[in-house]
């Protein structure tokens, strides 16, 4: 059974179509690139397969059945620009806010749970910062901490938006080194990328979305010239200088 | 009769007793719901309600023509209730944004109960009814039976909250990942809009519809300077409260007959300027220290930087170690005023990197350590930038250790190498012997 399956997906903002008729099916155990140009609706995909903004119509499914987040398959990396920094908390915390689904009603996160936390922040290298105060770090540092926190979760599926936005080298490399992992330990991963550059380094499996799904499939045969011509329209000087590129790889 | 013998007399009292200990609960549930609201930016939210409470509050008067306290308070929830689902509801549907919507309801809502309570003055019974105490508060009015009402729900909201810490804090940071999770984040957030309107409602006796969202507000950003952890934020926030609701009642019944409500607000506004000043760490005081050292810190490094180079340069134009600086070099360099570069001078002087010859300089052994050290960092970090795609910016203080102590570790070594490439390489080192590089 797919981890993913969706048909026929609809979003709309007020009237406006975000996305309309949207349909893939992902293969289990995979690394997929969501790639498309600026709100060809790769972020709106990801909030409306999580339920966090209602469809017009279509269906989703995620291991055959309807979505429904109790089941705890889904694991969420929202973009880091989504929260107040500036909250009164530490990166340690953070990472265990991925455990509240486990922990329960009432309870508190106990030793486990801890340590559990702590070990994700290792995966990602940030364990010398469990303390520290989450807007004293870096752009990339917080990305990571959002990576530990879906780690925390312990999902099959993971849906990540854009991690690689505005992070440092090291940051690349660990999200990188952390995609690898989760692929070796069997999970599905969901990526919203940007840089078509390195889109055959990271990813398996790509689907190009502009308001509908272009094209997907693995990537040697999806992520050619002609699909990315037909995803990203008439930006032909983007393209020319793209084609050296994907040629290359 | 003297001041003290009053106070005496009015902490002796009974009533007293339990006016005191209902505001204090009342100080520590809004401290502590205030906190949470503040993070969610919904502490206007709080305003809006306690003025919409006032048009509840009279419409229960004139339903059943006395005063008695849970009748008036049950119309205020209503209408508290009320108001903040609709800010909510507008907020959602319409194009207005919040702060409108909010400013939009509060005025509604409080211009209603105003024209209502204007009816009830005029009524025979509503005169004395002491309605407008509601405006300001008046803590001494309050009698045992409101005191243990009001008690009671500040202890339940106080009890629900510390329940549901985990799943509120989560809501109020990421309330996208709380549903990702499948928390039912519509139900948590009905859930604290209630509870928000409850501390609301059992304040407004005490403190006055005008002025409650001040007790919401003002000790949680009190509390907000002294602690990045928001458990602790919570608990200090309920203490600030507790201190201002206390206060407050004891200075306006010392004097007689005096609105509870501005008495309370000016101490937790005393507390919230003593935060903003003396906390450490986020307090104005501190930082602004901070900042003074941090300055006269920079224009140290500055100077021994700018002296290191001036050697290297003479070393590298002569071969010479020994050379000196002029006080009027280091100023016109680092466009210093003579007075500011001598008093730096003399601190490093005094600090033993620097030795003295009448108006010139040059650096101690320890001070060649230092300036070596300062412009290795400069430029280890010039090298960051320039090779971003292998170095990190953040760890150029790590990698400048690792240059400086392990050059043979690989990562260092490629910097040693890139620092030759680009002529960058320190020029004088203490580590290898003055100028054998």
């Amino acid at each position: 059974m797919n981890p993913v399956e969706i048909k026929n997906l609809t979003v709309a903002y007020q009237k406006k179509p975000v996305l309309s008729d949207v349909s893939f099916e992902v293969p289990e155990g995979k690394l997929i690139g969501i790639i498309g140009p600026n709100g060809a609706g790769k972020s709106t995909l990801i909030k409306a397969v999580l339920g966090l903004i209602p469809k017009a119509s279509g269906e989703i499914k995620i291991f055959g059945k309807n979505y429904n987040a109790k089941d705890k398959v889904v694991g969420y990396v929202p973009q880091r620009g989504s929260v107040d920094w500036d909250f009164p908390t530490n990166a340690l915390d953070v990472v265990l806010m991925g455990r509240y689904g486990h922990i329960g009603w009432f309870k508190r996160p106990s030793k486990k749970d801890m340590e559990l936390a702590m070990e994700c922040l290792r995966k990602v290298g940030m364990e010398s910062y469990s303390n520290r105060q989450i807007s004293q770090l870096s752009g990339g540092q917080q990305q990571r901490v959002f990576l530990a926190r879906a780690l925390a979760q312990d999902a099959k599926i993971y849906f990540m938006d854009e991690p690689f936005v505005g992070v440092d080298a090291a940051t690349e490399r660990a999200i990188v080194d952390l995609l690898n992992e989760l692929k070796k330990q069997g999970k599905t991963v969901l990526v919203v990328h940007h840089d078509l550059q390195t889109v055959k380094d990271y990813f398996d499996h790509v689907i190009l979305l502009n308001m509908r799904t272009i094209a997907e499939g693995p990537t040697e045969d999806t992520f050619t010239i002609e699909n990315l011509h037909r995803t990203y329209g008439g930006k032909l000087a983007f393209l020319e200088k793209d084609r050296v590129m994907v040629n290359q790889k | 009769m003297s001041d003290l013998n009053l106070l005496q007399m009015i902490l002796y009292d009974a009533n007293t007793q339990w006016v005191l200990l209902g505001t204090m609960l009342l100080g520590i549930a809004s401290g502590v719901l205030g906190s949470i609201a503040l993070l969610r930016k919904q502490s206007l939210i709080g305003d809006a309600v306690a003025h919409a409470a006032l048009p509840g509050i009279c419409i229960a008067f004139l339903l059943i023509g006395e005063k008695s306290l849970v009748a008036l308070l049950i119309g205020a929830t209503i209408t508290g209730l009320v108001a903040a689902y609709c800010i909510q509801f507008i907020t959602a549907t319409s194009i207005l944004k919040e702060d409108t919507v909010i400013c939009l309801v509060l005025s509604v809502f409080f211009g209603f109960g105003i024209v209502l309570l204007t009816k009830v003055s005029q009524s025979p019974a509503g005169n004395k009814s002491g309605l407008a105490d509601f405006i300001f508060g008046q803590a001494a009015s309050l009698v045992g039976n409101d005191v243990k009402l009001m008690a009671g729900t500040a202890f339940i909201l106080i009890l629900v909250t510390s329940l549901l810490f985990k799943e509120l804090k989560l809501l109020t940071f990421d309330p996208a990942f709380a549903k990702g999770l499948g928390l039912p984040t519509k139900f948590l957030n009905f859930l604290f809009l209630t509870l928000l309107v409850a501390a609301v409602v059992i304040g407004i006796q005490a403190v006055g519809v005008i002025l409650m969202a001040a007790l919401l507000i003002t000790p949680s950003i009190a509390a907000r300077y002294w602690t990045n952890s928001l458990g602790k934020m919570i608990i200090l926030s309920g203490l600030f409260g507790a201190i201002s609701g206390m206060a407050g009642t004891l200075l306006s019944t010392f004097g007689r007959g005096l609105a509870t409500g501005p008495f309370i607000v000016v101490s937790a506004t005393l507390l919230f300027f003593l935060s903003m000043l003396f906390a450490p760490e986020r307090g104005l005081v501190i930082k602004w220290m901070r900042r003074i050292k941090y300055n006269r810190k920079t224009k140290e490094e500055q100077i021994l930087r700018t002296i290191y180079k001036n050697l290297e340069d003479c070393y590298l134009k002569s071969g010479l170690e020994e050379c000196l600086v002029t006080t009027n070099a280091v100023a016109s360099e680092l466009a210093f005023s003579e007075k500011l570069t001598l008093t730096i001078l003399g601190d490093l002087l005094k600090k033993g990197y620097l030795t003295q010859s009448g108006n010139e300089w040059s650096l101690t052994n320890e001070g060649l350590f230092k300036g070596y050290l300062l412009v290795m960092k400069q430029r280890v970090g010039e090298i960051c930038l320039m090779h971003r795609e292998e170095f990190n910016e953040e760890e150029q203080d790590q990698l400048t250790s690792k240059v400086i102590d392990k050059p043979t570790d690989p990562i260092a070594e490629r910097i040693i190498y890139l620092l030759d490439q680009y002529n960058m390489k320190p020029a004088i080192s203490p580590y290898e012997g003055k100028g054998l590089t």
